[in-house]
């Protein structure tokens, strides 16, 4: 084959250009790729030729066949990417939807937990930070745990202090009682524990009352502290501290009462200070006002000797306060009665969201 | 208890303020409940002359008063008392008064067309009485224009203060008194009581019965005395503290109460008939007392007979017969000590409060007995004359000293505040109480009128109340050098975990009633006759609850009633299956309602609205026994829920014999039965039920093995009938090779066309970890075809064609 019988290169480059250009989509481009670098190819056939040729042909012919087949690969590999790139778009475009609609809330935004179950925590967290653990009992309570070894003598009118539900007499004369406060629990610790005690004991206590401010079920927390030396002096900075860090305030004045418990003596009442001026709002640490808000005191010899203490050797003191009075305090909820109606509003409005976990650390009610 | 500041006055001497007072008051543990001072109330009412009255023109019952008030021109008033007339003094109250008895200001009126500045005023008007009959008559020297409390002594602030049960001696005056001038208020005015001689031996004797709750009992006669109203300065002291005058000899009785807390009772002697005898009642007795009222008496109850009938209550109340009126001449003056308990067993049973019986059961002063009727006896002679008796006492005044030794460090080891011993020796001292040395343990004779001082501890609470509770130090509590450990329990910590758990799944947490009405508590295994409370506060709060459902059930309805039908609700709380601390168990329980999914409730776009079933229930049950750190992957469920649930659509949850809760639909009729409506689902998990965990010696996690080798998935698709339990299925798949097939799950069940019609079709995927090499197609196909014989051997399962 001689060079005059090469076909016109620049000519069959300007009609497979012109093809890659017109090709509407992949397969039209796959298609001119075959035909012209396809096996029996029109570029290839050319390729093919170079072997055939003498080596002063093929130095002219060479490089002009290659260079062709380079441009039109470069040419191909462009008009595939347009061509993908214009195809994606048109599928996007069909894609589109309104990302205005709204999706579900998490559940973790809708659920609740009760004031009292965060305060409970709030309280566990304050007191587990100065060594005190939790102790629970039943709120089905036998005469003694409730009453008689408390230092409650039988028929002492300061057991009508107290409005108890009871259970039925059993056949044997005695009766059991709705728990009228969690001090039960400090006996069952004493009678069961060696000290020394530290623990506080958060629970559902009975009175049969019934109104405005009362309802026949609530919670307490006390505390129990038990060793050879803990006096009241301890006992003032442990419900200082307490007091400073449950409602959050930096300082907070205190109050000390004498007071009558049966089992603590010296008994007292405590008021911290609080400014009420704003209507609906009380703030803690400032102001001029008291409120009453805990009863405390050393715990009684007579209830050491009861739950098998020797009060020569052994002392502490105990505090007690209501735990739903304490929130309503401090999240300012105006009604007791609502803690125990169950109502979504109510529970959406003043419960504490699943995640809010209170932590001395990242703060009580973050 | 009640008090005015001028009658604390008369036991109380020096200069001191109101504000003194109430101070030391709140400091001594005599807690302030609200100071009263009528003055202020009714400073604008004055005392006036009714220059002329004469009749309304325009209306029969009303006159027109011009009214000298000492102000100025006299000003018109239309009044409609009868007994407003020329020449009246009485009280006048201008235009701008709040007039307290009627709840209005007064305003310039005109009545039947005639102006009225002002108003002359009744008793009852200013709240001093219930007198309605007219307006206040005023002696001629009753001088105008002075306001009227002043003139009448009302301007006198009464001190309410809280009494604690150990304190009776403060529910008189004169121990308050005695409480504040140790506090450094005042001086006491211990005036000593001079006993009044007898003219004659006392004519009525007085037994008591061997078995009669009384120590002792005095009593003597005054004949010839002159009933009546009492003195307007005794009338007024007992009305400022609420009481209501009767007659100078029970007035006296009232006054000694409060004034000494010495309760008296007076007996018309010419009504006893015979001597009288203390006793215990007899079943069938009764008597009307003095409140108007008839009590049935029994053995329980001690009271005061005479030859013909029960006469009086003892402690509590006296009898009607018996009592003293206008016409009383010869009386006879009881002083007597009762029994504290079985005086408070007295006032329970019969539902009677009284001034005796409230201090009669705290425990009053043994060794005032008979100085109390004395006291009593010179008041009634003073106000009614007359001549006493010799006094008779039967019984004995108990002995009640005792010697407590007091060692005076223990003040500052209970209590870190430091008294010196001559301070403390001080402050007993003045508190009536006899100490004996001065230094080291003390010896300490409490005074009679202490019955609450029992040991040491009280000496300690006396000395600290009275040196101030402010001197107590805070003293830092430091931490004990344990180590940091849990302070939680297992069960404690799966409480709150239950808790944020279940909030975390969309629920909220309510918190209801530990008791429920007796059906609810039978439809839900509960309702024993042991756990009915003998004194609920309603009838549908009358046992304790069995479970959490029937509370939240109800509660999710009154959410529907309010319009919010879709509500999840939960509760983390305890349940009774018995009285005994062992059969109260904590449950965590909630239910959802009507389109109350877990994945959000109500109607979305996204999704067609379902409402909710019992998967949701079974959800939200292995969410708190994850979180509680129960075995979930070994749990079994068996069909066999309780009869609340329905019985197609419930399930339970065990770990062998062990049952740790329920989950499906609620009970149609359960629904029907507590008035709610449906659908609603619900769970319930006993927490104490879960295991405890193992205890690990070391927090570290095991190994992480990550094999370096392909899993593969196989899908199959077996027939069974629709009796067969998609469990089973998966079980009996599992079992096959555990080392290999690390999950099975169910992606698809289908029961219609294509299959038979009592059957299903269940669709599982497997996966195959393999752990050494590569599983080639055979091994592959080896364990399928295992799985295939496994399942139908065990289930008769075909592959579906």
């Amino acid at each position: 084959m001689s060079v005059a019988a090469l076909p016109d290169l620049d000519a069959l480059e300007r009609a497979l250009h012109a093809g890659i250009a017109e090709a509407a989509d992949e397969s039209a481009l796959e298609a001119i790729r075959v035909a012209a670098l396809g096996k029996k190819g029109s570029v290839s056939e050319l390729l093919k030729s170079l072997g055939g040729m003498s080596p002063e042909e093929r130095k002219s012919a060479g490089p002009a066949i290659n260079g062709l087949r380079d441009r039109l690969n470069a040419a191909l590999v462009a008009r595939r990417g347009a061509l993908k790139a214009a195809a994606l778009a048109v599928r996007l475009e069909t894609e589109r939807v309104d990302v205005t609609l709204p999706v579900r809330e998490t559940p973790a935004e809708l659920g609740r937990l009760h004031p009292i179950s965060q305060v409970i925590d709030e309280l566990t967290a304050i007191f587990a930070d100065m060594g005190f653990s939790v102790a629970e009992g039943p709120d089905i309570e036998d005469d003694f745990h409730n009453f008689t070894a408390l230092n409650f003598p039988p028929g002492h009118p300061a057991r009508e202090m107290h409005d108890t539900f009871y259970l039925p007499t059993r056949d044997d004369g005695s009766r059991m009682v709705l728990r009228t406060h969690t001090s039960p629990v400090q006996v069952r610790t004493m009678m069961s524990k060696k000290p020394p005690i530290r623990v506080i004991c958060p629970g559902r206590t009975y009175r049969s009352d019934s109104d405005q401010t009362h309802t026949p079920m609530f919670h307490q927390v006390e505390g129990l502290v038990i060793d050879k030396g803990s006096n009241l002096g301890h006992l003032k900075w442990i419900l200082e501290e307490f007091c400073k860090a449950f409602f959050e305030v930096d300082n907070v004045k205190m109050r000390f009462r004498p007071s009558f418990f049966p089992f603590t003596e010296p008994s007292m009442e405590v008021d911290i200070q609080c400014d009420r001026s704003r209507p609906g709002e009380i703030r803690f640490g400032e102001g001029s006002d008291w409120l009453e808000i805990l009863g405390c005191g050393m715990v009684h010899p007579n209830v050491l000797r009861n739950c098998g203490l020797d009060p020569d050797e052994y002392q502490g003191f105990a505090w007690g306060m209501g735990i739903d009075r304490i929130a309503m305090l401090k999240y300012g909820m105006p009604d007791l009665r609502a803690f125990f109606e169950a109502d979504v509003r109510w529970l959406s409005h003043y419960g504490f969201r699943p995640l809010d976990f209170p932590t001395l650390a990242g703060g009580l009610s973050a | 208890m009640k008090f005015t500041l001028s009658w604390l006055r008369e036991h109380l001497s020096g200069a001191y303020t109101l504000d003194d007072v109430t101070d030391a008051l709140n400091r001594i543990g005599l807690e302030v409940e609200g100071v009263e001072d009528k003055a202020a109330k009714l400073r604008g009412f004055t005392i006036a002359y009714v220059v002329s009255a004469v009749q309304h023109p325009n209306a029969d019952k009303l006159r027109l008063c011009m009214v000298d008030t000492g102000a100025g021109e006299p000003v018109q008033v239309v009044c409609g008392a009868p007994n407003a007339r020329t020449g009246l003094k009485s009280v006048f109250s201008p235009p701008g008064t709040y007039i307290p008895g009627k709840n209005i200001t007064l305003g310039i009126g005109t009545i039947r067309g005639v102006e009225s500045r002002g108003m002359l005023c009744s008793a009852a008007e200013m709240e001093l009485s219930e007198d309605h009959d007219g307006i206040i008559e005023l002696p001629d020297d009753a001088p105008v224009g002075v306001p009227y409390v002043d003139w009448i002594g009302l301007n006198d602030p009464v001190i309410e203060i809280a009494v604690t049960p150990n304190r009776a001696d403060c529910l008189g005056i004169h121990g308050i008194a005695r409480d504040l001038a140790a506090a450094g208020v005042g001086t006491l005015v211990d005036d000593a009581i001079v006993p009044v001689p007898g003219a004659y031996p006392c004519p009525v004797s007085v037994t008591i019965a061997p078995d009669a709750p009384c120590p002792a009992f005095a009593l003597r006669l005054i004949r010839g005395v002159t009933n009546g109203p009492s003195p307007d300065w005794l009338q007024a002291k007992l009305r400022a503290i609420g009481l209501r005058p009767i007659n100078a000899l029970v007035d006296v009785t009232n006054l000694l109460t409060f004034d000494q807390n010495r309760p008296l009772h007076v007996f018309d002697a010419k009504k006893v008939q015979g001597d009288l005898v203390v006793r215990r009642a007899r079943e069938g007795e009764s008597l009307l007392a003095l409140d108007g009222k008839t009590y049935a008496l029994d053995p329980s109850i001690c009271v005061i007979s005479d030859d013909r009938a029960v006469e009086s209550l003892a402690g509590v109340m006296g009898g009607e017969e018996s009592g003293c009126d206008e016409t009383t001449t010869d009386v006879l003056v009881e002083s007597a000590l009762w029994e504290p308990i079985n005086i408070a067993a007295t006032g329970r049973k019969l539902g009677l409060n009284s001034d005796a019986r409230f201090r009669f059961e705290r425990g009053i002063d043994p060794a005032f007995t008979v100085p109390g009727l004395e006291l009593a006896t010179k008041l009634i002679l003073d106000l009614c004359g007359g001549e006493p008796s010799e006094v008779v006492l039967a019984g004995a005044i108990p002995d009640t000293t005792r010697v407590i030794d007091f060692p005076l460090a223990l003040t500052e080891k209970l209590t870190g505040l430091v008294a010196s011993d001559a301070e403390q020796v001080e402050t007993l001292g003045k508190l009536g109480f006899t100490v004996e040395g001065t230094s080291g343990t003390v010896r300490v004779t409490p005074p009679s009128w202490r019955g609450d001082i029992e040991g040491k501890a009280d000496l300690v609470e006396e000395v600290i109340r009275i040196v101030g509770l402010d001197r107590v130090p805070s003293t830092p509590f430091p931490r004990d050098e344990t180590a940091r450990k849990p302070v939680l329990t297992t069960l404690q910590l799966r409480t709150r975990k239950a808790k944020r758990a279940l909030a975390a799944r969309g629920l909220v947490e309510a918190v209801t009633w530990s008791f429920v009405s007796k059906p609810q508590a039978e439809r839900f295994g509960g309702g024993s006759a042991a756990l009915a409370l003998a004194n609920p506060i309603a009838s549908d709060l009358s046992d304790m609850r069995p479970s959490l459902l029937p509370g939240l059930i109800r509660s999710g309805q009154a959410n529907t009633d309010r319009g919010l039908g879709d509500v999840a609700l939960f509760e983390v709380g305890q349940v009774f299956k018995g009285d005994r601390p062992q059969d109260q168990f904590m449950a965590a329980s909630g239910i959802r309602r009507a389109l109350a999914r877990p994945a959000g409730a109500g109607r979305h776009w996204a999704a067609k609205a379902a409402p909710v079933d019992a998967f949701d229930a079974k959800a939200d049950a292995l969410a708190i026994l994850a979180a509680s750190g129960a075995p979930v992957a070994n749990l079994q469920i068996s069909t066999d829920a309780p009869a609340w649930f329905h019985p197609g659509r419930s399930g339970t949850f065990r770990l062998g014999a062990n049952v740790i809760g329920h989950f499906g639909e609620l009970h149609p009729s359960v629904l029907e039965a507590l008035d709610a409506d449906g659908p609603v689902v619900g769970f319930e998990v006993l927490l104490d039920r879960v295991p405890e965990p193992k205890v690990k010696a070391t927090r570290v996690k095991p190994l992480l093995e990550l094999s370096a080798f392909q899993p593969v998935e196989r899908d199959f698709a077996f027939v069974v009938p629709r009796s067969v339990a998609a469990g089973d299925i998966v079980k009996a798949a599992a079992g096959v090779d555990r080392k290999l097939i690390t999950a099975v799950n169910v992606f698809d069940v289908y029961e219609g066309p294509g299959v038979d019609a009592d059957a299903k079709s269940v669709a599982l995927s497997v996966a195959l970890q393999p752990r050494e090499k590569t599983l080639t197609d055979a091994e592959i196909e080896a364990v399928a075809a295992k799985i295939v014989a496994e399942v139908s051997k065990k289930t008769g399962a075909t592959l579906r064609g």
